[in-house]
């Protein structure tokens, strides 16, 4: 019966691509599409740029982002200090440059594990759907009931504060998205021909999910990692903020923010930078999420 | 329509005995002893020992479950681990703070999302059409709290027009009260404005293109009245789920909001119980955000039967 219905499916919607008559791959359109897209350059430009101030950090930072200048408190934007010094006369734009390698790494690492994770369950839910699929999303339902930041509060309060905490609460909120995205996929996939040709031929489910499956469903995903880190970077940010994230005296946009809160009157510039940080680095993955979702969507790329 | 509603009452229960669940948790994988966070670092051996027995701690998990469970389906949610107080009349205490910061959010957010949205729609491509995509995307980017901080450095600090935090009682100065309300609800307003206009944007071009419209207008009705009647009635369908689903953005919006102006709400409320590790109010406060958040979805999905008739539930 399904074999049935793929070949309807195919006759329904002849095969249409750009490859035809261009004779290029999918990936080099969808390269093309990129790099034609001008917001979404933008945002890779801006992504490029903080990876790279990130890695290259303690070579760019002009001071050591712990160095203490006593006789220097609340120094405001001046040729020596460019964004000021906080409340222990340490340099703000140091411990910026410091502080994108934990937006980085929390962001990076947090989303990794929520991919893994997610994305298997999401392939084994919707590859055999029964009693595993039944009970996993009806787990992930229920952490969908908790708004996001509740959620990753409540596993905090669970692991204790700290980076590492919030990286593992950030990948538990994230999961879900990425379970019931990868799940949505694979139904749609797996009544398509290649997965009935190779399931005809014998291979195993592991290979058919693994090497037939995943590559198809490899662009929705990128697109929801791109923005899930940008996301996983406001929630750092925010938990940070509310002192349950990266504890000081390690240099996080969040709990720099925190603390300057307190300094407004005196130091201005301590509760602007950090924020500004913060908003530059989530506007990049913002528009690079945005250029590959409109680059590696088919349907839009006549558009692009 | 009433059998749906019991339906997903119904399926309400499994995913709130999960939560439930979770919550209760909280308690018991903190490490150390729950008798000891509770009675504090100076406690004598017997002064544990009687909490233990008075919390029940000593019974096996499922039954201490069980028995949590119970008391939470008649209403006690158990007493402060700091004063002793019910934790229901503390977050009852909290409730009108936050309801009415949500309240003039949501407010605010439809008086900006509602115009921006129709008028990106009809000007496609227009000046207005692209400051919407940037407000959208910067009101993503832009954290609330440092959005906060930006407002209190202008708004108290270089111009001193509002109060940089707290929230005065009203009937003793009702004009103080309102000015300290307006810069949290507009910080979280601007957040779920952008998502409301963008959608709005999208339904209205969706209806826009419809055969509903170009027969309106063949018509020769009035333009105003082909938007009004015809475009905006359908487009605002979808929108009315976004709106409901913008409550659990509203929510954690407020957990953040409240604590950066020290507005006496639930949300902040949330964030002092980790800081006085005080794990019954966080469990009762917790629970009580979930379900509000469940039934205010429950609402959102019922009220769309309402506006569109030829929505059926079955």
């Amino acid at each position: 019966m399904s074999r049935e219905k793929a070949t309807r499916k195919h006759k329904e919607q002849p095969v249409t691509f750009d490859t035809e008559y261009t004779g290029r791959s999918l990936t080099s359109l969808a390269v093309h599409a990129m790099l034609h897209h001008r917001s979404g350059m933008v945002g890779l430009i801006i992504t490029v740029t903080l990876i790279i101030i990130a890695i290259l950090a303690p070579i760019l930072a002009p001071y050591d982002a712990l160095e203490m200048h006593p006789e220097d408190r609340f120094h405001p934007p001046s040729t020596t200090y460019w964004f000021g010094t906080d409340e222990f006369g340490r340099d703000i734009l140091s411990r910026i440059l410091m502080g994108s390698r934990i937006s980085f790494s929390v962001g990076m690492i947090s989303i990794a594990i929520a991919t893994v994770v997610g994305v298997t369950v999401g392939l084994i839910a919707g590859y055999e759907t029964g009693w595993f699929d039944t009970i996993t999303m009806r787990f992930f339902d229920a952490l969908l009931a908790f708004p996001a930041i509740l959620l990753a509060i409540v596993v905090l309060a669970v692991l204790g504060p700290g980076s590492f905490s919030a990286m593992l609460a950030i990948a538990v909120v994230s999961i879900p998205a990425f379970a019931r995205l990868t799940r949505a996929n694979v139904l749609a996939e797996k009544e398509k021909e290649y997965v009935l040709a190779s399931r005809a031929v014998g291979a195993k489910p592991t290979r058919i999910l693994f090497r037939g499956i995943l590559p198809n469903v490899v662009s929705t995903l990128l697109v929801q990692v791109t923005v899930s880190i940008a996301t996983a970077v406001l929630l750092e940010a925010a938990l940070s903020f509310l002192g349950l994230g990266t504890p000081p005296p390690a240099p996080s946009w969040g709990s720099m923010l925190s603390v300057g809160r307190g300094y407004l009157p005196l130091a201005p510039w301590y509760g602007i930078f950090p924020g500004l940080a913060i908003t530059l680095l989530v506007m990049g993955l913002y528009l690079l999420g945005d250029g590959l979702r409109d680059a590696l969507d088919p349907r839009r790329q006549k558009l692009v | 329509m009433g059998k749906y509603a019991l339906r997903r009452i119904l399926q309400m229960i499994p995913a709130l005995l999960i939560v439930s669940f979770a919550v209760f948790m909280i308690i018991h994988l903190i490490p150390g002893d729950p008798a000891k966070i509770i009675a504090g670092p100076n406690a004598t051996d017997e002064q544990l020992a009687a909490l233990t027995r008075k919390f029940g701690l000593d019974e096996p998990l499922w039954k201490q479950y069980v028995i949590w469970l119970g008391n939470a389906l008649t209403g006690d949610m158990g007493y402060s681990y700091i004063n002793n107080y019910p934790v229901n009349q503390m977050i009852a205490q909290r409730v009108p703070a936050t309801m009415e910061l949500a309240l003039a959010a949501a407010l605010i957010a439809v008086a900006i999302s509602f115009p921006l949205g129709i008028a990106a729609a009809l000007k496609q491509g227009s000046f207005v059409d692209l400051a919407s995509t940037v407000f959208a995307a910067l009101s993503f980017a832009v954290p609330s709290f440092w959005l906060a901080i930006l407002m209190i450095l202008l708004f108290s600090l270089t111009l001193g027009w509002l109060p940089p935090s707290g929230r005065p009682d009203f009937s003793e100065q009702p004009v103080e009260h309102l000015k300290s309300l307006i810069m949290p609800a507009l910080v979280l307003g601007l957040a779920i404005s952008a998502k409301i206009a963008r959608y709005l944007r999208s339904s209205m071009l969706d209806a826009l293109s419809q055969d509903y419209t170009r027969t309106a207008r063949a018509k020769g009705l009035r333009e105003r009245v082909v938007i009004g009647r015809h475009v905006l009635r359908n487009a605002l369908i979808p929108v009315v789920t976004v709106l409901g689903l913008q409550t659990g953005d509203l929510l954690s919006g407020a957990i953040i909001v409240e604590s950066v102006f020290a507005w006496p709400g639930v949300g902040r409320l949330t964030v002092q119980a980790i800081g006085w590790r005080d794990y019954a109010l966080l469990q009762a406060d917790v629970l009580y955000i979930v379900l509000a958040f469940m039934i205010v979805n429950l609402l959102t999905d019922l009220t769309y039967g309402f506006i569109d008739p030829r929505i059926r539930y079955d």
